[in-house]
C-alpha cells in the first residue's frame, strides 16, 4: 500500500464509518475494512474498478462524486476520504462542500503543484509541468483546478474550515504542517494531507 | 398448454394467508425446486425469485417444457451462482402457472378452473407465500436472494418485509415502483388477451392474444442496437419484400416465434394476473412516499445491478434504490452493466454480469464463513 493509505488509515480510528470517494480498486477501503474494522462505503466512477471492488467484497457504488454526493444524508460517515481527486472536479468547492456536509471529519490529500520541481519546470521550461505525480500533458490531464498546499490552507481560511491535521509527504516521508515552515514545506512537498471539518 | 404439472415438487401451505385484497387463501399449493446442497451450517441458501415468465426451474432441463431453465446461463455447476457450493431454491410465484396456486389451478369450493375468479394478487402476497416455503425447508438466514426484473421487485419486497432473514440481496434490473410506461406496457399486454375472443371461453385458449402479448412484451426486453445488430432489416428465407403481409423480415418472423412457442408454455389468466401484481407493486407508496423507510432495518449488503441498455428498468431506476438505501445507510454496491441486449442482459451470457454476481457472492459467503470460525 503506498504511503499516502498509510498516512491516510492512520489518521481513521477503528470501528468507524467511512467513505471513500474515487476509491478506485479499493487498495484502502480493504485496508481499513481488514485491519482497523472501519465500515467502509465506496463511490468510484470506473465500471471495471468498481466490479474489482465488488469481488473484494466491497460495497462500492458506481457513480460520480459531483452527482451522487448529495444523496448521502448529513453526518452520516465518521470520516470521508478524497485522495488526489479534488483538483479533477469541474466544481471542487461544491464537492468539498458535500463532503463537509456528509462527514463528521474529512480527508483530503492534494497533490502539491508548488513543489519545487514543478516551479522549475514551468520557470525554465516554460511548459506546464509533468512529474511523477503529475503525469499527463496539459491537453489530456484529468486536474482541472491545480492547487499548492498554501492555496489550499488559504482556501480553508477563507471558507472558515477547521484544519485539524496537516501533514505532508516528501519523497515517501511523512511531516507536519505547522505556520512556521508553511512556505518550506510548500516548496518542498509532493502531497498535502489534511484532515479537515 | 402442458398442464402435467402432477410430478413436481409442491408444498402444500396450510396456514391461511391474508392477501393484499383482503381475501384469505388458505390451503393452498407453492410449487418450488431446488438445486445443490443445503450445508451442515446452513449458510449457503440463496433464494431466487422469477421473473414474469419465469418458473422454479430455474436451471437444468424443464421438466414440463423440456427446454432449459430461464437462468441456466447464470445458475448450475461451476456457473456463477455455482450449485456444487450454493443451495438454490426458487418457488413458482403466487399467481403462476408452473404448480403454484393460480388461475390455472381448480377452484375446490366450485370445481371448476378459477380463471379470473382468482383474486388479484400483488408482489408482497408472492413473497409472503414464499416465506412458508423457507419455513417449510428449515431457512432461517439465507446467504443470499437475488432475481432480475419482477424477480428483483420481490428481492426488495423480501429484504423490506424480512430485514433479518437474507445477508444479501442482488435486486437486478428492476424498479421499487413500476413505471408508467410499465404499466403502459403491461396494459397492452392484458388487452391483447383480453380482446382475443376465445378469452374466458371454455375449452379454448386466447392463444393469438397471448401470442401478441409476448410479441409486443418481447420487444421492450432488447435493445434497439441489439435488435438492429441481430435483425437490421435482413429478409426471412426470401430474397426480397414480397409486396403482402407474410413475415418478410427476419425481425418479424422471430416475433411470431417467440408468441407461438409462449403459448405451449404459459397461461393467458397467469399473464394478467402476474403483469398486475407488477403493476401495483410501490414500495415507494408501501412506505409513504419514503422509500428508505423500506429499508431501515435491514441487515443485508446489497448489490444493486442495472445494464446499460436497459430502458425497461433503466439504470436511473435502480439508482434509486441505491439513493435510498444509502439514505440510510445500508450496505450498499451498485454496478452499471455494459450490455447492447436490453433488459433481456440478466438472462444471457454477459460476462461482466455473471462475474459480478459470482464475486459478490463468494466475497459475502466467504465473510459469513469466516465471523463463523471467529
Amino acid at each position: 500500500m503506498k504511503k499516502e493509505f498509510e498516512v491516510i488509515s492512520q489518521i481513521i480510528q477503528n470501528n468507524k464509518r467511512v467513505l471513500d470517494i474515487g476509491c478506485g480498486d479499493g487498495t484502502l477501503m480493504e485496508y481499513l475494512k481488514v485491519n482497523q474494522q472501519n465500515d467502509v462505503r465506496g463511490l468510484e466512477p470506473e465500471k471495471d474498478l468498481v466490479q474489482k471492488c465488488i469481488s473484494r467484497g466491497l460495497s462500492v457504488i458506481e457513480g460520480d462524486a459531483e452527482k451522487e454526493l448529495v444523496q448521502f444524508p448529513k453526518k452520516s460517515f465518521d470520516y470521508v476520504v478524497l485522495s488526489q481527486t479534488l483538483q479533477a472536479f469541474l466544481h471542487p468547492e461544491e464537492v468539498l462542500d458535500q463532503l463537509l456536509r456528509i462527514g463528521r471529519q474529512t480527508i483530503v490529500s492534494i497533490p502539491n503543484f508548488g513543489y519545487w520541481k514543478v516551479r522549475l519546470h514551468l520557470l525554465f521550461k516554460g511548459t506546464m509541468p509533468i512529474t511523477k505525480n503529475l503525469p499527463n500533458e496539459w491537453y489530456n490531464t484529468p486536474n482541472l483546478h491545480m492547487c499548492t498546499i498554501q492555496d489550499f490552507v488559504n482556501f480553508c481560511n477563507k471558507k472558515n474550515i477547521k484544519i485539524d491535521k496537516s501533514m505532508c509527504l516528501t519523497n515517501e516521508k511523512i511531516s507536519q504542517i505547522t505556520k512556521v515552515n508553511m512556505q518550506y514545506k510548500n516548496i518542498f512537498s509532493q502531497l498535502g494531507i489534511f484532515l479537515i471539518q | 398448454m402442458n398442464s402435467d404439472t402432477k410430478n413436481i415438487k409442491k408444498l402444500n401451505i396450510d396456514q391461511s394467508l391474508e392477501l393484499d385484497c383482503g381475501k384469505i387463501i388458505k390451503n393452498f399449493p407453492l410449487a418450488y425446486e431446488t438445486y445443490g446442497t443445503l450445508n451442515k451450517s446452513k449458510s449457503n441458501a440463496i433464494l431466487v425469485f422469477h421473473a414474469l415468465t419465469g418458473d422454479q426451474f430455474v436451471t437444468n432441463i424443464n421438466p414440463i417444457t423440456k427446454r432449459e431453465g430461464w437462468w441456466t446461463i447464470v445458475v448450475g455447476p461451476g456457473k456463477a451462482i455455482d450449485t456444487n457450493k450454493y443451495f438454490v431454491v426458487c418457488a413458482n410465484v403466487l399467481g403462476g402457472c408452473m404448480g403454484s396456486y393460480g388461475p390455472k389451478e381448480i377452484n375446490p369450493e366450485t370445481n371448476k378452473l378459477f380463471g379470473t375468479t382468482f383474486p388479484v394478487i400483488t408482489i408482497r402476497d408472492m413473497v409472503k407465500a414464499q416465506k412458508y416455503l423457507l419455513d417449510h425447508l428449515g431457512l432461517k438466514k439465507l446467504l443470499a436472494v437475488t432475481g432480475g426484473s419482477m424477480g428483483g421487485m420481490q428481492v426488495l419486497q423480501f429484504v423490506s418485509l424480512y430485514p433479518d432473514m437474507a445477508h444479501s440481496a442482488i435486486p437486478i434490473a428492476c424498479s421499487a415502483s413500476h413505471s408508467a410506461q410499465n404499466i403502459a406496457l403491461n396494459e397492452l399486454g392484458r388487452q391483447a388477451i383480453m380482446g382475443d375472443p376465445n378469452w374466458k371461453k371454455e375449452n379454448a385458449t386466447p392463444d393469438k392474444g397471448l401470442a401478441i402479448a409476448r410479441m409486443a412484451a418481447h420487444i421492450t426486453y432488447l435493445s434497439k442496437k441489439g435488435l438492429q445488430e441481430k435483425f437490421g432489416r435482413k429478409l426471412q428465407d426470401k430474397g426480397s419484400l414480397k409486396f403482402s403481409f407474410d413475415a418478410d423480415f427476419q425481425i418479424e418472423s422471430y416475433l411470431r416465434y417467440q408468441g407461438a412457442t409462449f403459448v405451449d408454455r404459459f397461461d393467458a389468466n397467469s399473464y394478467l394476473y402476474i403483469t398486475r401484481a407488477m403493476d401495483y407493486f410501490d414500495l415507494v407508496k408501501q412506505f409513504s412516499g419514503n422509500l428508505s423507510l423500506a429499508f431501515k432495518n435491514t441487515k443485508s449488503k446489497f448489490c444493486v445491478i442495472s445494464f446499460s441498455s436497459d430502458w425497461l428498468y433503466p439504470t436511473i431506476e435502480n439508482k434509486e434504490i441505491v439513493i435510498a438505501l444509502n439514505a440510510c445507510g445500508a450496505n450498499v454496491g451498485f454496478v452499471e452493466i455494459n450490455s447492447d441486449k436490453g433488459h433481456d442482459s440478466f438472462l444471457l451470457d454477459v460476462p461482466e454480469f455473471l462475474k459480478t454476481i459470482s464475486e459478490f457472492l463468494n466475497s459475502t459467503y466467504n465473510e459469513i464463513n469466516n465471523e463463523k470460525r471467529i
